[in-house]
């Protein structure tokens, strides 16, 4: 250290902006270049976070790149429950030269700088209303360590070091968490509590510490866990009793099957003979993928796959036969900006239309729309469930925002006693016992007809399974009364979905109000602020509704009935849920109101509290405003 | 009329195989297909194959595309499980039903159009995986249910029924199948049932992918003067490396042909094929001159056909896999889901 670089430690700037003042409720957020090793001293410093008992919700921005392009990691630190993502940086720590002038302009005023300063940077690279703090990170690190590896792995240790003494995070709670990361092998532990601490020791002895921005320890995480949604819908698979996972790599899906595969070979694997009780395909195309899906659940294994929108718009014509010829699939679509390649790792909820009706021809299919990670995993389970009762497609709706961020969700709960529900399916004993089948006859009333598992019964319950049309014993027919009959079946079938999906979630405001507002998935967490916002400054209560899946259950219908006015959020441009909404219960299209948002990051409270409250003023008032 | 159920009765001195049935609870409804079509000749060799193999009928799943070829499994086997799946698709939905039951027997039925052109990737990918299938691909150039266009197994400069020359060169599927790792490949002739119900018989007997180009002519579409798939075409430009025998547990196990002109390979599950050697310099066990043989006879305009290769010890999908013996189709909650303890203990990691 020389005495120059320790005069530029504190640059606080000559502004009349004061620097903000919070205690647990703050977004501080990191500029890094991925391929640095960065995210895991990110995910470390998140949850010392959350082992403090506050509530952090973590967002990794990252571009379609492995190595040396810029990566961001928000933190939005909020003791007060709110976990959707917040708009501009209390701090900012500056680790990219690429990204530093947008880094520098997102703080908020009054908010922080934590930057590198081994290199002198020109008074016009920073600005007056933020507080500047400098530390030699770079030359700091390359004095200690001679390994440019592990220059660079420490070196992110610390500056969480350096952060936990500008913060006040509970040193020993990280030095925990290292511990248990690094488990068994004590000397990289004691590598990383030695670096923890150099970097905090330096924040103590020579920077302003602690900042505006402080922690203290709380109690509002409670028994959560902290997961992504990705991970979650994998043990939902593996709970749900899926076997086989066929699936072709595609962000920000891969990391389920990769999930399945390791939870599988955790649990699934005989100990006596090693053998396994999965079989997981890497095929070679998304059609290869939805094909072997759709062979191993006709052939009675619970199967599923995992994509994103490219991925739906190949699998389309097999997702139309497993409609037509009834065989149950899993898909999970985990939604990314589209269309095309579109922005690939940025998120979107994108894929509505187009899953909900994938296939040519009249097809429908049931939409699973999780909200958080406990319901990726509920929701996935029950897709296997519903897939096998209804005998077709199920899609669980995941997007990047819920399946590739960690967040703090209700602990995963599981009922021993629960069964897996594999539908209609006869067995050889009930077809020997003399009971009539016919593949496509419905003789309970509910439309959803008996099946039989190839190679049940030497005699009995064989048929063809086809595309094309046949009769209610699956002999093929050309014959229109036929295949009218079985298509209005299926739309029966369709009422009968709406009975066993899961219900839209409706939350009154608590007042009268002729104002509704219906969302879903990942925007979830940011509504009740939004109303807060929304309440504060206009001074009106909406009731909310949530949903959960498709086909929409009478509880939709209802909800739009006894309002006004209802405002639909969604996250993509052509307001696809509106549209469903419109096009299944005939709503009236002015009493919808869109509010949407696409641009690839996940959907605010400003932005939502925004877009209604644009409406909320009277129009006269509003131009009168303008 | 878009079915027709066929006769149930049948003639009581019918013979009977070991299961006590006759060829007729092989067989399927009337096939729909032109009079004289090579598919029903493959059909009709199926249902000898598996009468003479006692195979439970309900124990196999017949699965296909979408073609005339793919039409066919209507017409055989009909006490077993079929699946008219979608255009060049078979091969994946095949796989799909293999992982979640390995204990039945799967044959896929497709066509050139559906295998070499718009399904050439899923039929590569099925032989990489080693699916334990009989993969029979009926061959005669052209598409068919669409009226005579030509599919990627037409020869270079072969002609349409117009006259009209194909200008793109042709996939051999043999070839192809033996490069990418299928571990029983054989050619054979629609018109030549005795080469052909060993052949199909074998593939059935063999662990692991096994791939049949049958050579099965278009009578409505290609079997005029100046294509390669007609009827007098190939009989003229046939050349037979072996004729297979497949002799199963209950035949008498005899090698009576002269040494040196028969060789009896046994397979991983104790089948055994004998062959019949006519080609003297063919080895039937080394892959890579087979495919060098092939190439060579492909340049004299010769057709070749028998059992082209095999591996009689070749693993499926399964044994790569390391899947339990029990089918995934007949596991219950018990073998699959961990349990609310397991879950708890996750939890817990996960704070």
């Amino acid at each position: 250290m020389s005495p120059q670089d320790a005069s530029q430690m504190v640059e606080a700037a000559g502004s009349t902006v004061p620097p903000l003042v919070a205690v647990n409720d703050f977004v501080v957020k990191f500029a890094n270049v991925n391929g640095s090793g960065s995210a895991s001293a990110n995910q470390l410093f998140a949850k010392a976070i959350l082992r403090m008992g506050i509530p952090v919700t973590p967002r990794n921005i990252f571009p379609s790149n492995i190595q040396g392009l810029p990566t961001w990691y928000e933190m939005r630190i909020s003791d007060r429950g709110h976990m959707g993502a917040r708009e501009g940086t209390d701090l900012m720590v500056a680790m990219n030269p690429q990204t530093w002038d947008e880094d520098v302009r997102s703080i908020r005023p009054g908010g922080y700088l934590f930057y590198d300063n081994t290199k002198a940077l020109p008074a016009s690279k920073f600005r007056p209303d933020i507080t500047v703090v400098g530390m030699p990170l770079t030359s700091f690190t390359n004095a200690a360590y001679s390994v440019p590896r592990e220059r660079q792995l420490f070196k992110n240790i610390i500056y969480v070091g350096a952060l936990s003494a500008l913060i006040n995070i509970d040193p020993k709670v990280i030095e925990d968490l290292l511990a248990e990361q690094f488990r068994g092998r004590d000397k990289l532990i004691a590598a990383n509590h030695k670096a923890l601490h150099m970097g905090r020791d330096y924040a103590l002895a020579h920077l302003p510490c602690p900042l505006g921005l402080t922690l203290v320890p709380s109690d509002k995480v409670g028994d959560r866990i902290f997961i992504d949604g990705n991970t979650a819908a994998a043990l939902g698979a593996v709970y749900g009793g899926a076997t086989v996972c066929a699936w072709y790599p595609i962000t920000p899906s891969s990391s389920l099957p990769e999930a399945f595969t390791r939870y599988c070979e955790r649990y699934r694997v005989d100990k006596e003979t090693g053998k396994k009780r999965f079989g997981i395909v890497q095929a070679e195309d998304e059609l290869s993928s939805i094909g072997m899906v759709i062979g191993a659940a006709w052939n009675g294994a619970r199967a599923f796959t995992a994509t994103s929108g490219p991925g739906i718009s190949l699998m389309s014509e097999f997702i139309g036969l497993a409609y037509f010829a009834e065989i149950p699939a899993v898909i999970f679509d985990v939604q990314r900006s589209g269309p095309s390649t579109g922005m690939p790792t940025r998120t979107q909820q994108s894929d509505i239309t187009i899953c909900a009706y994938a296939s040519h021809g009249d097809t429908k299919h049931v939409l699973l729309i999780p909200e958080d990670p406990n319901e990726c995993f509920q929701f996935s389970a029950a897709a296997l469930d519903l897939a096998d009762r209804l005998q077709t497609p199920v899609f669980v709706m995941l997007d990047l925002e819920i399946g590739m961020n960690e967040r703090l969700t209700a602990p995963l709960a599981w009922d021993d006693n629960r069964r897996m529900d594999r539908g209609k399916v006869m067995t050889a004993e009930d077809l020997q016992s003399g009971r009539a089948f016919g593949r496509y006859l419905d003789v309970d009333g509910d439309a959803i007809t008996y099946r039989t598992y190839p190679g049940t019964h030497p005699t009995r319950g064989s048929f063809f399974t086809r595309g094309t049309s046949r009769d209610e014993f699956a002999r093929y027919t050309e014959a229109g009364d036929a295949y009218q009959r079985n298509m209005e079946r299926l739309l029966k079938k369709w009422d009968t979905a709406k009975t066993l999906v899961p219900p839209a979630i409706r939350t009154d405001a608590g007042a009268a109000t002729k104002y509704g507002v219906i969302f879903y998935g990942s925007t979830s967490p940011a509504i009740p602020e939004a109303l807060e916002i929304i309440a504060a400054q206009c001074d009106v209560v909406l009731d909310q509704l949530r949903i959960r899946a498709f086909p929409f259950g009478p509880e939709v219908e209802k909800f739009i009935d006894g309002h006004e006015t209802v405002f639909v959020v969604e996250q993509n441009r052509d307001a696809q849920l509106r549209s469903l909404l419109i096009n299944e219960l005939e709503t009236s299209p002015k009493k919808l109101v869109r509010v949407l948002h696409y641009n690839g990051a996940p959907i605010t409270a400003e932005f939502i509290a925004a877009g209604i409250g644009a409406h909320l003023i009277p129009a006269p008032l509003r131009e009168a405003a303008e | 009329m878009t079915y027709l159920p066929k006769p149930k009765l049948a003639h009581p001195d019918l013979p009977k195989n070991a299961l006590g049935f006759t060829r007729r609870d092989y067989e399927g409804p009337i096939s729909t297909l032109c009079a004289g079509c090579g598919h029903d000749s493959i059909s009709a060799a199926i249902v000898r194959a598996c009468f003479e193999l006692d195979l439970p009928p309900h124990r196999i799943a017949k699965l296909s595309g979408i073609g005339c070829s793919s039409k066919t499994p209507t017409y055989f086997l009909g006490n077993s499980h079929g699946f008219n799946s979608v255009h060049g698709r078979m091969p994946s939905v095949l796989t799909g039903a293999n992982l979640a039951n390995r204990e039945l027997l799967y044959l896929g039925v497709s066509g050139d159009g559906d295998s070499a052109s718009i399904g050439f990737g899923q039929f590569s990918h099925s032989m990489r995986r080693g699916v334990n299938m009989t993969y029979i691909v009926e061959n005669n150039g052209v598409y068919g249910l669409t009226k005579g266009q030509f599919s990627a197994t037409a020869d270079r400069g072969a002609k349409n029924k117009r006259g009209v020359a194909n200008l793109d060169e042709a996939i051999d599927m043999v070839s192809i199948a033996i490069q990418l790792g299928a571990t029983y490949v054989a050619r054979s002739f629609s018109g030549d049932k005795d080469q052909l119900v060993p052949l199909i018989k074998g593939a059935m007997q063999h662990t692991g992918a096994a791939f049949i180009d049958c050579i099965s002519p278009c009578v409505a579409f290609n079997n005029h003067d100046g294509s390669t798939k007609s009827f007098d075409y190939v009989r003229e430009h046939n050349e037979a490396v072996n004729f297979l025998d497949v002799i199963t547990g209950r035949d008498e196990i005899t090698v009576d042909y002269a040494p040196g002109t028969t060789e009896v390979v046994r397979q991983h599950n104790g089948s055994l094929l004998k062959l019949r050697k006519l080609a003297d310099d063919y080895e039937v066990t080394d892959r890579v001159a087979a495919m060098d043989f092939l190439e060579v006879r492909k340049a004299r305009g010769e057709i070749v056909t028998g059992l082209l290769y095999v591996d009689p010890d070749a693993e499926d999908m399964h044994g790569y896999m390391q899947t339990h013996d029990t089918p995934f189709n007949a596991m219950g909650d018990d073998e699959l889901v961990p349990g609310a303890a397991v879950l708890a203990k996750l939890n817990a990691s996960l704070r």
